[in-house]
């Protein structure tokens, strides 16, 4: 009997070993079965990877995570037929708990299909968004995402739609779609997870941008950090290139379109939106002044589209269920589905897509299922390295742009890095300075030197150096540095700072003995 | 046998030629030259300035802004590890101490043999996994403090053994 056995291939799998345990299951001589090992995407339950996956007839069966050398022991204790004996048996994939209390949208295929194979796409929904999209008018369709309500999905949080309608008034004779895959933010890999297990559903929403707002060229600007994102997005641009979804005359239609990936070089200050536009025509990573707005004077100065991954892999599912469908979920202003990311010190890490609304709490302890360590939880960052840090005391706060903003928090990209109370905040404080210098674009004043002069004050703070004069130093640095900076890498970086000293007092307290005395050096910025 | 002036001029050409036809080629004319060279030589700067009518000076600029860009050889692997607070959470502080000492490099260093250089990295998008490193085009999750020896050797080995197949 033939038997399916899905082993994923995010890098994330690929960094726990995931290879390795489907070359072992292919080498498998089982004498009643004939293993067939699919390479899937992750179903971004990662803390179970190498998660392994049989089909049986009441749906797909779980196991992980699954290590080379527990394949003999599971194949013994009857998984090729779903036995459900072995230690590492997860049950049903789709009734795990933490998949199944998630409403995917973005992500609903993530890891049920083959990545770059066209024909499972498209037997999953695939370019059924497209197919009307190409049936309404570009003004149509341009409508349909602002009644969605969709928001970028990179941080920023701006209407996609109201950025479409810039492009699409703008006259010129190229304008340009650019995805954001520049996804930096420590404690987020949504992006990464979507180009590696569902990168069509990436390319079917840049077409029907294309075509809502005139722009025949698309870029995706991947970071050069996601190596196994970019073999697969070239993989699946030259696959829907051959089947007629790229290029000319779009699936039957008088629609062009055609997409490049471009590697960034290493630099998180090109994860914004301007600062990416200069990557791109190959130039330093430094932002640039608004206005003019990149939808008016973007790319080559001409008006461009800049979404993110997400905010672009979403459009295809708007498109195929409809506006309404969409926006039915989540609350206020914030409508849709957020995949949120848990991170850091957790039990239970992984995607989270969920309606906003969804409480910290709730994500990090039912969800997450508490910290990793056993320890209690002291923190947790919301938002990537520029986002604040809560104590559990906030951890009521709905995750919704709005009700975070309300204390001073921001939602960002999604990403959740849970800390326990191992934690020295004054640490994370300095580190989030340190950060701004590495990454600065030097172009304005405030974020370049600003955040060399936190650093060392930071030091001087936790050496118990005039103390108090230098907290205040520091509160007046923060809030030179939020208000007179250029864009969000020199105007969000006191966020950790500011939350850490207000949360988190005591650890700025610490007298450093001598042994543990720190010793003053940064880590190179740019030249 | 070629010289190795030839070999880096071949090399900057080939990257030219190969990309000039994009817009905005530079990125990838650099990512190119840094992967066969492991490095930008000064030399190249005046021909790719030539070739994309930019200034001199304009090219140094991008090379010395990218982190990926080095004007110094890189090592025959790098191994970066990442430094964000996802792997901080998990112990990465430790992780990134055990690397420098199973190395004797410091971040940004190269060994005196030419064949490793470790890194620093913020962010691989492993978080769920943490701590992270990545060698090479492979990324390896949930490293543990003995765990860095095995990968510190693995990447030494995988290069003795390239050197076998190449001689």
């Amino acid at each position: 009997m033939n038997v399916r056995v899905y082993v994923p291939q995010d890098s994330t799998a690929l960094s726990v070993g995931a290879d390795d345990v489907a070359q072992k299951l292919a080498k498998q001589d089982v004498a009643e079965h004939s293993i067939d090992v699919i390479r899937n995407g992750s179903r971004g339950l990662f803390w179970l990877e190498p998660l392994v996956e049989v089909e049986t007839e009441r749906g797909r069966v779980a196991y992980g995570p699954v290590t080379v050398e527990d394949i003999d022991d599971l194949i013994q204790s009857g998984m090729l037929s779903g036995k459900q004996g072995h230690p590492l048996a997860l049950g049903l994939t789709e009734e795990i708990p933490f998949l199944k209390n998630q409403q995917r949208l973005t992500f609903k295929r993530a890891g049920i299909t083959r990545p770059t194979s066209i024909e499972d796409y498209q037997a999953h929904q695939g370019f059924i968004g497209l197919t009307r999209a190409l049936s309404m008018s570009p003004q149509e369709c341009v409508d349909e995402i602002k009644d969605s309500g969709l928001r970028g999905r990179g941080g920023a949080a701006f209407p996609t739609g109201i950025k479409w309608q810039t492009v699409l008034s703008a006259e010129a004779d190229q304008k340009y779609i650019v995805c954001n895959a520049d996804e930096g933010d420590s404690g987020t890999f949504a992006d990464r997870l979507q180009m590696e297990a569902d990168p069509y559903a990436l390319i079917e929403g840049m077409i029907i941008a294309g075509f809502a707002v005139g722009a025949d060229k698309g870029y995706i600007y991947l970071r050069e950090e996601y190596p196994h994102s970019y073999t697969v997005l070239k993989e699946a641009i030259s696959i829907a290139k051959h089947h007629k979804f790229l290029g000319a005359a779009i699936n039957g239609s008088a629609f062009d379109f055609d997409i490049e990936v471009r590697l960034g070089a290493k630099s998180y200050v090109c994860g914004e939106e301007t600062a990416l536009l200069n990557s791109l025509e190959g130039k330093r990573g430094v932002v640039r002044a608004k206005p003019p707005l990149p939808a008016l004077e973007g790319l080559f100065a001409k008006p461009t589209v800049v979404n993110n991954v997400l905010s672009l892999s979403t459009v295809p599912t708007i498109f195929a269920n409809g506006a309404d469908s969409y926006a039915e979920f989540g609350m206020g202003r914030s409508r849709g589905t957020m995949p949120f990311q848990l991170a850091g010190n957790l039990k239970q890490t992984g995607l989270v897509e969920l309606a906003f609304g969804v409480t910290v709490d709730e994500l990090i302890n039912e969800f997450g299922a508490g910290s990793r360590s056993g320890r209690p939880l002291k923190a947790a960052q919301l938002g990537g390295p520029l986002g604040t840090y809560l104590p559990p005391s906030q951890w009521k706060t709905q995750m919704d742009y709005e009700a975070l903003a309300e204390i001073n928090a921001v939602l960002g990209h999604g990403g959740v890095v849970a800390f326990d109370d191992t934690v020295d905040m004054g640490e994370q404080a300095r580190f989030a300075m340190e950060f701004c210098v590495v990454e600065s674009c030097g172009k304005c004043t405030p974020c370049r030197i600003g955040s060399v002069r936190g650093v060392e004050t930071i030091d001087k703070i936790r050496a118990n150096e005039n103390r108090q004069d230098n907290i205040n130093l520091l509160h007046s640095l923060c809030s030179t540095m939020v208000n007179g900076s250029l864009c969000a890498m020199g105007g969000m970086t006191p966020f950790p700072v500011q939350s850490a000293l207000e949360h988190f007092a005591e650890d700025f307290d610490r007298v450093e003995s001598s042994s543990q005395k720190i010793v003053p050096t940064l880590a190179k910025s740019r030249t | 046998m070629q010289t190795e002036t030839e070999n880096v001029e071949m090399v900057v050409v080939d990257a030219v030629v190969a990309h000039q036809h994009l817009a905005g080629p530079l990125l990838p004319i650099l990512h190119q030259i840094q992967s066969e060279l492991r490095h930008i030589p000064g030399s190249a700067l005046n021909y790719i300035a030539k070739a994309l009518n930019l200034s001199r000076a304009e090219v140094h600029g991008v090379v010395s802004y990218y982190h990926s860009f080095t004007t110094k050889p890189h090592g025959k692997t790098v191994i970066e590890v990442c430094r964000a607070e996802s792997c901080q959470a998990v112990g990465g502080r430790k992780i990134e101490q055990r690397f420098k000492d199973a190395l004797g490099l410091d971040f940004g260093e190269t060994s005196s043999d030419g064949n490793v250089t470790l890194e620093s990295v913020y962010c691989l998008g492993n978080c769920a996994c943490s701590p992270s490193v990545r060698v090479g085009e492979n990324i390896y999750g949930r490293i543990t403090e003995s765990g860095v020896n095995a990968i510190v050797d693995k990447a030494i080995s995988q290069l003795a053994k390239s050197k076998e197949l190449n001689q």
